[in-house]
């Protein structure tokens, strides 16, 4: 099953390279990871995606949890949460295409932020599924690059990722 | 008053209570061997190698449970401590290795002697620290030593670029070492406990299964008195070995591959299974679908990564075994309630006469042929069971675990986890030193101890009057056994064809040697090399080659499927 845990990671030098080495040491699949200093330039937060059986996804939470650089680590899966991924996208938009590349945007709230005669490149952000289906319907048309950033997400309500949070 | 780094990190170790450093120097450490050259509080150990100062540390760790404390240069100095952060590793062993670094300003410029000794260890080390600025120094150090001994110990690395070495700062002892991201737990859950101590009462054919956790966290006593409690038999692990008195009745031997059939036979029958700092590990288990399939399973262990890693408990206690083991009799002991006494009695006949199959036995009568076993009989009789014993990896390391009655922990010192070929002689250097009046007897191979030989150069620097038992049968004999077994006796690469002669190899070194190949002659030998207080002797044993290790458990059976030797045939 699918799993999207967040992590408070020690903003150091090698903190990356602890949780990524973990994964491939022991073997476990990883989806998307993203990282990027929080309000407090301390701490990292990072925003894991995986899979695997729970006894897998149960040993994936323990090690991370036993890396000295972890001071926090929920597992979002357990939460309503709020997942985000962003997408960077260039599509040749020529003649009457340009017209129904924009709104097949619009459809979607992207946003057009750079454009050229022969193309277009479009940010939307959203779910993997979102992001998944714009793809999908530009398929037909010519995608001359596409860039996303791994999902990060939140949970809903007042549930909180913090150092001292129980 | 501002010192430098390199003074800084000697001020540091003496204020740790360091007593010994084990090392090796060079280009990017030189300012700190100028700083201990200028004091003698931290007694430097000069090693021939590098893996040898880790092992030793390790060795010295491992009989006094302080942390064993390395510096080597950067560069190979680093890498060739590896195996040894990796055996460490593996044991949980606390160990703080100071690896020199090429200066900052010149980091990922492939310098000379540069290797990126955080990434390389990264994945062998509980966690390792890089030192960026002079002013961090001793707080780093103060964490690495906290990080090392706490929780679930092991092995951390500290890297050091020469500049900061030379920069200046002032210098005070930080009091607190404790890091936001980093808590182990000390106590078990008390209601977990509780209903552990509920279940262990309702059991009929309990069984006690101890790993190195208790020795690592001085539990002996705890574990002890837990089990006479009880009355439940009791089995150690390879590294569990000395947590419980291998004398006591209730003691029914090592488990595992090589594990005793009392012992393997009542994991498989019993009922409940307390396990306590031990960890599952493949060589224990066996076939995990057949591990035991009739028994309720509690768990204690500091390292929550361990509980439901390999086999699904059904109580997990995550806890400082000593600590957690001291409640559960407690709450026993209030409980008021007794295990059924005619269920136990009918357990023990069971066992009994498992052990009437006496699985360790061997050809005794042989005058012919040194038989390995008799070595080990022999060197326990001599020394009445109170040596330290180091090891390396193979046969012999299997028979010493068997034959050698540990009474007391700490001990046993050998590589369980990693299988380091080279480890015994090193070690030995470290619990000599450690204990510098007690018996230290290393049990090896003619192949394990030429992986680490050159440490005989060590022993004679410090005058250490090791005993080293070498059980030479001209084979890797594990790596024999297997082939024979399991490869139609296809005996390829095991045989060691242009042996040294061990026996000059010694002397050269200055230090004793015996040739011994009859089996009369066992006893004189090592009672010789036992009572030569000042000198290092090396016995070398010509043994049997065709012995194999029994009883077996061919990797991927269970524990009901042994081979005893008088099976005589496997696979």
């Amino acid at each position: 099953m699918r799993h999207i845990i967040s992590i408070l990671l020690e903003n150091e030098a090698g903190a990356l390279s602890r949780v990524a080495g973990l994964f491939s040491a022991r073997g476990y699949n990883i989806a998307s990871l993203t990282v990027a200093p929080t309000e407090d330039p301390s701490l990292s937060r990072m925003t894991l995606v995986t899979s695997g059986s729970e006894g897998v996804v149960d040993q994936i939470r323990k090690q991370l949890n036993k890396l000295v650089d972890v001071v926090k680590l929920v597992d979002l899966t357990d939460n309503e949460r709020i997942e985000r991924e962003m997408l960077l996208i260039k599509v040749a938009a020529e003649g009457e295409e340009r017209d129904e590349i924009k709104r097949l945007s619009d459809i979607f709230r992207g946003r057009i932020i750079d454009v050229t005669d022969r193309a277009y490149t479009i940010e939307l952000t959203g779910d993997g599924g979102k992001i998944d289906a714009f793809i999908s319907v530009l398929q037909p048309r010519r995608i001359l690059e596409v860039v996303r950033s791994g999902v990060i997400g939140i949970a809903r309500g007042s549930i909180t990722v913090k150092p001292d949070a129980p | 008053m501002e010192l430098t780094g390199a003074e800084i990190f000697v001020r540091c170790l003496r204020d740790e209570g360091v007593e010994y450093l084990f090392g090796y120097p060079g280009g990017a450490v030189l300012h700190i061997y100028d700083a201990l050259y200028k004091q003698e509080e931290v007694k430097h150990i000069l090693v021939r190698h590098e893996q040898g100062a880790a092992h030793a540390a390790d060795g010295y760790a491992r009989s006094t449970g302080k942390p064993g404390v390395v510096l080597v240069t950067s560069g190979p100095g680093a890498t060739n401590a590896v195996t040894g952060i990796a055996t460490a590793y593996m044991d949980s062993i606390p160990l703080v290795v100071f690896t020199g670094q090429v200066m900052t300003h010149l980091i990922g410029d492939d310098a000379f002697q540069e290797v990126d000794a955080i990434g390389i260890t990264r994945p062998c080390v509980k966690h390792n620290f890089m030192v960026k600025d002079v002013r961090d120094l001793a707080l780093i150090m103060r964490k690495a030593f906290h990080v090392a001994t706490t929780g679930r110990p092991g092995p951390v690395v500290v890297d050091i670029p020469k500049d900061i070495t030379a920069h200046k700062t002032s210098y005070v002892f930080p009091q607190d070492p404790t890091l936001r991201s980093y808590k182990p737990v000390r106590d078990g859950d008390p209601a977990a406990i509780r209903k552990a101590a509920a279940v262990l009462a309702q059991a009929k054919r309990p069984m006690v299964y101890a790993g190195g956790g208790v020795v690592l966290g001085n539990a002996a006593t705890e574990l002890t008195e837990l089990v006479r409690w009880l009355g439940a038999p009791c089995t150690n692990t390879l590294m569990g070995l000395g947590a419980f008195p291998a004398t006591d009745p209730l003691f029914v031997g090592m488990l595992g591959m090589h594990g005793t059939y009392e012992a393997n036979m009542g994991m498989h029958e019993c009922d409940v299974l307390l396990a306590v700092g031990a960890r599952f590990d493949d060589r224990v288990t066996g076939d995990l679908d057949k591990f035991c399939p009739n028994a309720r399973i509690i768990h204690i262990d500091i390292d929550p990564a361990s509980i439901q890693k390999n086999v699904q408990v059904e109580i997990a206690i995550i806890g400082e075994a000593g600590l957690v083991m001291r409640e559960m009799l407690a709450a026993l002991k209030g409980a008021g309630v007794r295990l059924d006494e005619a269920a136990l009695k009918a357990w023990w006949h069971k066992i009994d006469a498992w052990r009437a199959r006496h699985c360790l036995e061997y050809d005794r009568a042989n005058t012919e042929v040194i038989k390995p076993q008799f070595v080990l009989e022999t060197l326990y009789r001599l020394t009445g069971g109170d040596a330290f014993i180091t090891s390396d990896v193979g046969q012999h390391q299997m028979w010493a675990a068997q034959f050698y009655k540990f009474d007391k922990p700490r001990r046993w010192i050998n590589s369980g986890g990693l299988g380091t070929m080279g480890f015994g002689l090193p070690a030995a250097i470290g619990v000599q030193l450690a204990h510098p009046d007690a018996t230290v007897a290393c049990v090896t191979g003619e192949a394990s101890i030429q992986m680490c030989i050159q440490e005989l150069s060590t022993c004679k620097q410090y005058d250490l009057p090791l005993t080293i038992v070498n059980l030479n049968n001209r084979y890797m004999g594990m790596v024999r056994q297997w082939q024979e077994f399991f490869y139609q006796s296809r005996y390829s690469h095991s045989y060691l064809e242009a042996l040294p002669d061990f026996v000059k190899l010694a002397e050269s070194y200055g230090h004793a040697g015996l040739r011994i190949d009859k089996p009369h002659d066992v006893e004189a030998a090592l009672k010789e090399a036992l009572g030569q207080r000042g000198r290092l002797v090396f016995l070398d044993f010509i043994t049997d080659q065709t012995e194999n290790v029994y009883p077996m458990i061919a990797a991927g059976a269970g524990h009901h499927e042994m081979h005893l030797a008088t099976d005589r045939e496997l696979a």
